[in-house]
């Protein structure tokens, strides 16, 4: 089956962050606890929707992710975006991502692929 | 322009303490975000992708030097250090956290700022045209009416719930600037064959995922019943309009449903009603407004002078800013200046902080301290001396504010797109920037002319696109981003839909396809002609010919 | 449920009756505007107080021509986001005289209490447990109104303008 993260914004300050190994939540996506099976996934769900209603991060949600030599990497475009940060800015960088944002310089004809890894 | 007396001053000092309060209670987790979702729309606060969004209100646009100083303030005490002007003259932050919130509320309110209604299923910001008061063309100041509305229109207790949002623009010239033709009640002031200054009320325009032109409700109101109208509008739309799907809840579906003639006898009959009370406007109040809208100390300047013609002659890049960057202002010796927010490789409508302070102090030097921010992600100095253009452009060089492409096709209006906004399909600003990058070249821009590109993110339509000379639409076909054209969109007082040519185009051809459209044009328009004169002219299929062809 | 009324929790004598069950012989009832259109005559000859029950898509013109029927309008909130109470509140205050209870049911939040009684609502059901304090705290959340309402508070417009006292 794929593989699962637990992500959502933390309620204080808006920020994107990941259900981590230890039941807290972190902004570092490699720190955020892989979900291999259903069982676990319905376990982390429960774990969040606890975390929602203790006012800790909010509307927390599962998403894809694939998992290659380690690293850990959203599936959906969108959530590489939550992940990253904007393509456009990459001044504010969550994390090391190669390839995701804009090119800085003129080459014109760079578009960011978001094509499945 | 209008200063708060302590009854709005007050109102904002109070709003933002029941904010506070509402977000002590999220905070302890006594509210859920159910129940807090509604609240925070009322205050302007977004949940977006990587983080909370305060949206500001500007009302209708406009700004003091010390206003903006404060935005300035926020942006680099609270947020990344930039905001971002959107199509309905506000400004937004990408970045606050919420429990800085309240503070910076505190710290707008000292400036007779807000957010309040800014988001959520009421009244949003009432628009006008960026060059009230100083347009040769105005019947009246637009801003005048438009702060009337905005009083009205806030915390009306009985439509703080409506089925939508929902969106006014005033504009009092027979150009209108300010798409009114596409709002949920636009407002068109003219003289009646007497001569009597009112109101022509339009109802049912809108764009998003069903794009319609609004139709006239009542072609004058004389001013004294404006607000009674309004609310008669507003309580039909309350009680009647859809509760059942989000995406048929603005009131253009109502009246698209009712029908106008049958929408016009519901809103006149509620408004026989209640016409005649106590919503009747007293001219009082009228007047007290119109003292804050008084022209600034002009001085008797002749219209230009020998020097200001000499720099034209001599500095061509200065002659090609005051081409595309100016517009005639009503009185001698003054012009309309407009600041572009779209030099290549930043996200059209971004403004640093430092920039702010900058463009703060500029106001100060050379336009009586006052700005406007308009739809279409620029700003605006009204009263700028032509005596004073050469200095003002030197200065807006440095702080990257002077980009010769206002109104042509490097003014790119365009939405935050997949990379802030939780609502989009696709992202938008790399688009515009490789559109903007490819034709960045100023002669050229120059030579293809007027040509107003607006892009969006989503079919929700933040960036205008549907009234784009050029709209363009980004959509998620399979986990790709592709990009959909349309052409022939106007919102000025010819009001027109763009038409969908043909199939969407990946990321890798959309510029391509751009420059397709615009050497389809230049091939085959006449002389002088704009880019939508030769498309209403000659049609969409040459255009689809010419991108569709080499299938 | 706990009764709002003068900013303070009250006993509450209302029955809401389905349109299947009978009515208590003495007791004021609350019925739909289905059973009072239906069976009018029915609930004519009654002693006790009768109050009808609106639902947010039935607006009071309706029942309009019966109101001196009624001593309670009780005005249905399905979800706090349905605002067409608002205006049915005013219709009946203003356009049909209605002077008896306005009672606002269903989901509504504190934060929404001042709107409500600038609309004419004069009665509040809360979810169990909420605090009437903190209703009443929201009830003068504002002390400037920008727009004439029903409860005819004096406006800032209306201040503005006032003449000075002789």
């Amino acid at each position: 089956m794929a593989l699962h993260i637990i992500t959502g914004n933390r309620l204080i300050d808006g920020l994107v962050v990941f259900l981590a190994e230890d039941g807290g939540w972190t902004e570092t996506l490699a720190a955020s606890r892989v979900i291999e099976d259903d069982e676990e996934l319905a376990q982390m769900k429960t774990l969040a929707a606890a975390a929602a209603k203790a006012a800790i991060v909010v509307e927390p949600y599962p998403i894809d992710v694939t998992r290659d030599d380690g690293e850990v990497r959203p599936v959906r475009y969108r959530e590489r975006i939550r992940a990253f940060g904007p393509s456009i800015h990459p001044a504010f960088a969550k994390q090391d991502a190669a390839g995701h944002f804009a090119a800085e310089d003129d080459d014109e004809e760079s578009p960011v692929s978001r094509k499945r890894a | 322009m209008y200063r708060y007396d302590e009854f709005d001053q007050r109102l904002i000092d109070e709003r933002v303490a029941q904010f506070r309060e509402q977000v002590a209670r999220r905070l302890s987790g006594e509210l859920t975000e159910d129940e807090f979702k509604p609240l925070r729309l009322m205050n302007g606060v977004y949940l977006q992708l990587h983080a909370y969004m305060l949206r500001v209100s500007i009302p209708y646009g406009l700004l003091s030097s010390r206003q903006l100083r404060m935005l300035a303030h926020i942006a680099r005490t609270y947020d990344r250090d930039y905001g971002h002007f959107t199509t309905r003259q506000n400004i937004q932050y990408n970045w606050p956290k919420l429990e800085d919130l309240p503070d910076i509320l505190a710290d707008l309110a000292s400036v007779e700022m807000h957010a309040i209604q800014t988001s959520g299923n009421s009244f949003r910001n009432t628009t006008a045209d960026q060059y009230a008061g100083v347009a040769a063309d105005e019947v009246e100041d637009s801003r005048i009416y438009a702060e009337i509305i905005r009083q009205w229109s806030t915390l009306h207790p009985e439509f703080s719930f409506l089925p939508r949002k929902f969106k006014i623009a005033v504009t009092a010239s027979p150009k209108d600037r300010t798409a009114v033709w596409f709002h949920d009640i636009g407002v068109i002031m003219h003289r009646d064959e007497q001569g009597e200054v009112g109101f022509e009320i339009l109802a049912g325009g809108g764009q998003g995922r069903t794009p319609m032109i609004g139709k006239t409700v009542r072609k004058f109101v004389p001013k004294k019943h404006l607000l009674s109208y309004l609310e008669a509008i507003m309580r039909v739309y309350n009680m009647l309009g859809r509760r059942d799907n989000l995406f048929k809840a603005r009131i253009k579906i109502l009246v698209h449903e009712t029908g106008i003639d049958e929408f016009r006898r519901l809103v006149e009959a509620e408004w026989a009603q209640i016409k005649n009370g106590y919503l009747d406007l007293p001219q009082a109040e009228i007047d007290r407004i119109t003292d804050h809208f008084q022209p600034p100390a002009y001085e008797t300047l002749a219209d230009a002078s020998p020097e200001f013609k000499k720099k034209l002659r001599e500095d061509k890049d200065f002659a090609t800013w005051i081409t595309a960057n100016t517009a005639a202002h009503k009185r001698s010796g003054y012009a309309i200046v407009n600041l572009s927010l779209k030099p290549i490789g930043v996200p059209p409508g971004d403004l640093t902080s430092a920039q702010m302070d900058a463009v703060a102090d500029l106001a100060d030097r050379y336009s009586f301290g006052e700005l406007r921010a308009t739809h279409e992600q620029n700003l605006t100095f009204a009263d700028v001396r032509k005596t004073d253009l050469y200095a003002l452009w030197q200065e807006l060089k440095k702080h990257n504010l002077a980009t010769a492409n206002v109104g042509l096709i490097g003014d790119i209006i365009c939405c935050p797109g997949l990379d802030y906004c939780a609502l989009a399909n696709a992202r938008s600003i790399p688009v515009a920037q490789r559109i903007a990058r490819r034709f960045q070249d100023l002669k050229r821009q120059h030579d293809i002319g007027p040509l107003r590109l607006k892009m969006s993110g989503c079919i929700n339509a933040c960036g205008h696109h549907h009234v784009g000379h050029i709209g363009i639409l980004g959509v998620d076909r399979k986990g790709e981003e592709y990009y959909q054209i349309t052409l022939g969109g106007s919102a000025d007082e010819h009001a027109s839909i763009g038409d969908i040519l043909g199939p969407a185009f990946p990321s890798d051809k959309v510029v391509d396809a751009v420059e397709a459209l615009i050497d389809t044009y230049l091939d085959i328009r006449n002389d002088g002609e704009a880019f939508l004169e030769t498309y209403r002219r000659v049609g969409k299929e040459p255009f689809k010919e010419r991108l569709y062809a080499t299938a | 449920m706990p009764l709002l009324k003068d900013e303070a929790l009250a006993d509450d004598p209302w029955i809401a009756v389905a349109d299947d069950q009978e009515l208590p012989a003495d007791s004021p009832v609350i019925v739909s505007q289905e059973r009072w259109l239906a069976r009018a005559k029915d609930l004519a000859g009654r002693n006790a107080p009768i109050g009808i029950l609106l639902k947010s898509h039935q607006s009071p013109a309706a029942i309009a021509g019966d109101l001196d029927r009624f001593s309670l309008v009780a005005l249905e909130f399905p979800h706090f986001k349905d605002g067409r109470a608002y205006s049915y509140a005013r219709l009946l205050r203003e356009r049909y005289g209605f002077k008896g209870e306005i009672r606002a049911v269903g989901n509504v939040l504190r934060d929404q209490h001042q709107f409500m009684i600038r609309c004419g609502f004069d009665a509040f059901e809360l979810r169990a447990g909420e605090d009437p304090a903190e209703w009443r705290k929201h009830a003068n959340a504002f002390s400037v109104f920008y727009q004439p309402a029903t409860d005819r508070r004096v406006t800032a417009l209306e201040l503005r303008h006032a003449k000075p006292a002789e």
